[in-house]
């Protein structure tokens, strides 16, 4: 019930955006209709022009996010084994978010060449730093009963890390997963607009830099759609996790 | 140094450029840009964002049937949508207050809302009894109760604004530090990068832990 709500709400969102769009309370030049951007996203989808770009951003994405989950987890263990190094480092990962770390993205071409690599770097920094903070914060969180049952159990370092650590950790891993998709995302989308030989950011900057209204509202509904069905699974995932654990009702 | 001066400046380097902006009128005027939209994205973000939050969480259903909506529209990656809002605001400030505006005030509405939620039944109840208006419920009873969490959404939103507004600013702007950091990427002046990111930097975390410790003895004092 309250699901079909739901859609009711977003259906009517979208309509009363449609009526703007079409009544010119919206100019055309500002925004299409909702409606024209679904048929132009059909026909760009069919007519194959863009597979390209949607690959080589897709698969710069999974390689970033990879790289900032593995990455991240490994730091996070490796920083929760040193407090000492860690008590450096904290106020830097604190304040990580707040700058727009694709300023450094142009240094990155120069250093790696125009092309994929420095895409997957900046996404890859861009994730990196959430994965850290919550691989840490669920380290942290283990209760240390766990811990005096492992010592009880004389469990070595390596299984009480995979057999209780791990679990126990489980849903802040997932918070981190979560979050180093999406800032991946964002990372290489932004570096794409910036500068970049192809992927999905580059062609909306160029339809929009060439008025190009209809591809850029088709790319753009895309683009969107697609984040927030990644968006919402990965935080149903989380909050199944969560419920699991018994950290939610 | 491997990446060499094109790179990353050195310190040195970076504290010459610091003072050397410092002494600038064009890096104060830009700044001033940056304060003004920035201010006004977090003062929009707020009333909205705690109003909308009010209403959200005092009635229960509207609050469930938005949740999810909310916390999709906070996770989108809102610098894909810096076309759409050139084409609705224009260069300007109007666009750079925008953009601090959508990226600060989905955190506000959805820490507000719960906070509004998890408010006690006991406080309601008595509220009730004591035939308060909506009014008064909502002025001696709900944004006490709820200002730990209100506070906590304040925080995240201003930390978010800044990053709003200087996103909004490398992209879509005529002024503001942020424009001041693309102008720089594009004449690959690596020292005004640095000296800029290391600028930002500092202040957000000065910034982010003065908050944070009000924050924390905020929900501290909470029974």
């Amino acid at each position: 019930m309250i699901a079909l709500v739901r859609l009711g709400v977003v259906a009517a969102a979208v309509g009363i955006l449609e009526l703007c769009c079409r009544t010119g309370a919206i100019g055309r030049f500002t925004m299409l209709p909702p409606s024209e951007m679904a048929v132009a996203l059909g026909n760009l989808l069919t007519s194959g022009k863009v597979n390209g770009d949607l690959i080589f951003t897709a698969t710069n994405i999974a390689a970033g996010a990879t790289i900032a989950i593995v990455g991240g987890f490994s730091a996070g263990l490796l920083l929760h084994a040193f407090p000492r190094v860690r008590l450096v480092v904290t106020p830097l990962l604190a304040g990580y978010y707040a700058v727009p770390t694709f300023v450094f993205y142009p240094l990155l071409i120069e250093l790696l060449g125009l092309g994929r690599l420095p895409l997957i770097v900046i996404a890859a920094f861009s994730g990196i730093v959430g994965m850290i903070v919550n691989t840490l914060d669920g380290l942290d969180r283990i209760p240390p009963v766990y811990t005096k049952t492992a010592r009880s159990y004389r469990m070595n370092a390596l299984s009480s890390a995979l057999m209780l650590k791990l679990p126990a950790a489980a849903p802040h891993l997932v918070t981190g997963v979560k979050l180093a998709i999406s800032y991946s995302i964002i990372g290489a989308i932004a570096g794409e607009f910036i500068l970049s030989v192809a992927g999905i950011g580059r062609h909306i900057a160029f339809a929009y830099n060439n008025l190009d209204n209809r591809t850029m509202y088709a790319l753009l509904l895309l683009l969107l759609t697609v984040v927030t069905i990644v968006n919402v699974v990965i935080h149903e995932w989380e909050q199944r996790t969560r419920r699991r654990w018994g950290l939610l009702p | 140094m491997w990446v060499g001066d094109r790179g990353i400046a050195s310190p040195a380097e970076t504290a010459n450029r610091l003072a050397l902006l410092f002494g600038s009128p064009t890096f104060w005027s830009n700044a001033a840009a940056t304060a003004e939209a920035f201010a006004f994205s977090v003062v929009i973000a707020l009333v909205c964002g705690v109003t909308i939050g009010l209403v959200l969480g005092l009635f229960h259903r509207a609050g469930e049937v938005c949740d999810p909506i909310l916390n999709a529209l906070s996770s989108l990656p809102k610098i894909t949508l810096y076309p759409v809002i050139l084409l609705f605001f224009g260069l300007g400030l109007p666009a750079r207050v925008a953009f601090g505006t959508i990226h600060a005030i989905f955190p506000m509405i959805i820490l507000t809302m719960n906070g509004v939620r998890t408010i006690k039944p006991v406080l309601r109840k008595s509220a009730r009894a004591m035939q308060l208006s909506l009014a008064q419920t909502l002025r001696t009873v709900f944004l006490p109760a709820a200002l730990p969490e209100i506070f906590t959404g304040l925080r995240l939103g201003i930390a978010l604004a800044l990053l709003g507004t200087l996103i909004g600013e490398m992209f879509a702007a005529d002024r503001g530090i942020g424009f001041m950091l693309m102008q720089s990427v594009e004449r690959q002046d690596s020292t005004t990068i640095t000296a800029l990111t290391v600028l930002l930097f500092a202040l957000a975390t000065a910034g982010g832990t003065g908050l944070l410790a009000i924050d924390e003895r905020l929900h501290h004092g909470k029974p």
